[in-house]
């Protein structure tokens, strides 16, 4: 696809999130989860958000919709349709326009049944009956509170809950976890369709075959940060056509490829290495890594790595 | 030795709907079961009897052929989806690895468990890095049997592929049975030697 020509819908420019906590003493430290963020989606395009456990992918979503906790700080630029986010316009904006599908399914309210939550405040019944149907909920799952609910169940309340009315820009966070493959593949689908009729979609997922399928574009994220931008097609084809070293160890590790796990962890937030943040499980490490890694452009995708080629 | 499952029922308190009606189940020490269906065909419950979690309505549940003990350890254990639900977030984590047994270096090392981590509380750790806690915890010579319940959707997949690699390894290593449920088909060949669906041996239909 040719994201020149469409309009940015939504892009993240060098945003970082940290959090001030409190050390020994009433000392106050700030962790910083996120740092120079980049990325941004098209109308017309869902972007995969793929990347480590705890890398920062809720908290990214988070922050788009602005609704950190209170000891969080964001710095850099969200823009949405070329605006810049303030606390106002997420307000304005978030349930309606900019919808978030969260990775919790606590976030249903306990004690209002179901089916009136996912008609909200804008939507009707019949869109709720429709979204029910498509997702293969029975009509009595209308009358049930969240607690008699099973973990699959649950999720597809939450997505039903935030797609009634036509929102511009998705935000779905680990929608599918628990979900057999044909109903992911439905809730991929939909995600497709209204990314059809112009909308854009950021899809945060750790099913990668799923988001292969779907997702226009994929990037990466390793502690807090962006690693690889890339077209779908480069995962498709293989190890050799991704830039960047953890991207192509994701690549390997799916049960269907090598299966193959990657010696060590990612660092924390609280005692980051310098230079490149992948650099302690890298076989491409040199001295020079762990100086600033910039992202950079290389065979039309980018990557944050000074010797991928 | 093997896990036996006899004509089990069961329902939810204070509700009439059925989850589970006659199943019955048998699975060797040293076997591999994916436990698949829809979601919502009650998966989770059955994992829970299974292990002595939830207490059926009705049939029993046999290891090496007596009932699960109700005191003491059980050496059915489960590992559940969601590890942040699973651990005393009032404990630090060096607490909380050896609740059941103390997990030698090699093991810890084997499964990228950080020394440093040791201190740290629950919250401060991503889902993976608890995840492999959790797993850790019950790998001891006491677990005969393991059920994992959807233990890997919410990580990675180099995470998924070094924790997988790890817990069969170690079921190998012990003799362990094992029950896997998943979603995910390529985790299912990769990881299990045979698959149930669990519509197929319930009566019930929830
Ligand atoms: N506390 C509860 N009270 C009443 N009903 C419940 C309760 N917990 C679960 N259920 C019901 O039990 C059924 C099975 O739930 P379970 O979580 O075991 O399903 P599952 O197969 O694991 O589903 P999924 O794959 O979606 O997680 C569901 O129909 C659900 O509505
Ligand atoms: S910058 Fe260096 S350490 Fe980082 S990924 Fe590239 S080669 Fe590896
Ligand atoms: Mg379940």
């Amino acid at each position: 696809m040719d994201n020149e020509s469409k309009p940015v819908v939504l892009s993240v420019e060098d945003v970082g999130v940290s959090f001030r906590m409190y050390a020994k003493g009433l000392r106050r430290t700030a962790l910083p989860v996120i740092r120079s963020l980049g990325l941004d989606v098209c109308a017309g395009e869902i972007l995969a958000v793929i990347g480590s456990s705890g890398s920062g992918k809720s908290l990214l979503a988070h922050a788009i919709l602005g609704i950190l906790p209170g000891n969080a700080e964001v710095s850099g630029t969200i823009k949405y349709n070329g605006k810049t986010l303030t606390s106002a316009l997420q307000k304005q904006y978030r349930g309606s326009e900019i919808v978030l599908i969260p990775q919790a399914v606590d976030w249903l309210d306990p004690l209002m049944r179901v089916g009136k939550q996912v008609i909200g405040t804008k939507g009707s019944k019949e869109e709720m009956q429709r979204a029910f149907a498509r997702f293969g909920l029975s009509p009595e799952t209308e009358r049930l509170y969240p607690v008699q609910l099973s973990g699959g169940m649950a999720r597809r309340i939450l997505i039903s809950a935030a797609i009634v009315g036509e929102p511009k820009l998705i935000i779905a966070d680990e929608p599918t976890p628990g979900l057999s493959v044909d109903l992911a593949k439905e809730t991929f689908l939909y995600f497709r369709e209204l990314a059809d009729r112009g909308a854009g979609v950021l899809l945060i997922t750790h099913d990668v075959d799923l988001a292969l399928h779907f997702a226009d574009r994929i990037a990466v994220l390793y502690a807090g940060t962006t690693m690889e931008i890339a077209p779908t097609r480069d995962f498709l084809s293989g190890a050799d056509a991704l830039r960047h070293p953890y991207s192509k160890a994701l690549f390997d590790a799916l049960p269907q490829n090598g299966f193959r796990p990657l010696a060590g962890s990612q660092p924390y937030a609280g005692d980051l290495p310098r230079g490149c943040m992948f650099a302690a499980r890298c076989g491409m490490r040199t001295d020079a890594c762990f100086a600033d890694v910039p992202m950079r452009s290389l065979r039309g995708g980018e990557v944050r790595c000074i010797h991928a080629t | 030795m093997r896990l036996e499952a006899h004509h089990l029922d069961f329902r939810y308190p204070k509700t009439d709907k059925w989850i589970l009606k006659d199943v019955s189940l048998t699975v060797g020490a040293g076997e591999r079961l994916a436990l698949v269906g829809p979601s919502g065909s009650g998966k989770s419950t059955l994992s829970a009897l299974l292990s002595g979690c939830l207490a059926a309505d009705a049939g029993t549940v046999l290891w090496d052929g007596k009932p699960l003990p109700v005191k003491g350890y059980c050496p059915v254990q489960l590992i559940r989806q969601h590890p942040e639900l699973s651990v005393n977030p009032r404990r630090k984590m060096g607490k909380i690895l050896c609740e059941s047994w103390t997990p030698d270096k090699a093991l810890l090392e084997k499964m990228g468990i950080e020394e440093r981590w040791m201190t740290r509380w629950p919250a401060e750790l991503s889902g993976g890095e608890l995840q492999r806690f959790c797993i850790a915890r019950v790998l001891g010579p006491r677990t005969k049997f393991l059920i994992c319940d959807e233990i890997s959707t919410m990580l990675d997949v180099i995470t998924q592929a070094q924790i997988w690699r790890l817990i069969l390894d170690v079921t190998v290593q012990n003799g362990l049975g094992l029950i896997v449920v998943t979603h995910n088909p390529a985790l299912a060949k990769r990881v299990c030697d045979r698959a149930i669906d669990l519509t197929d041996i319930n009566a019930a239909r929830p």
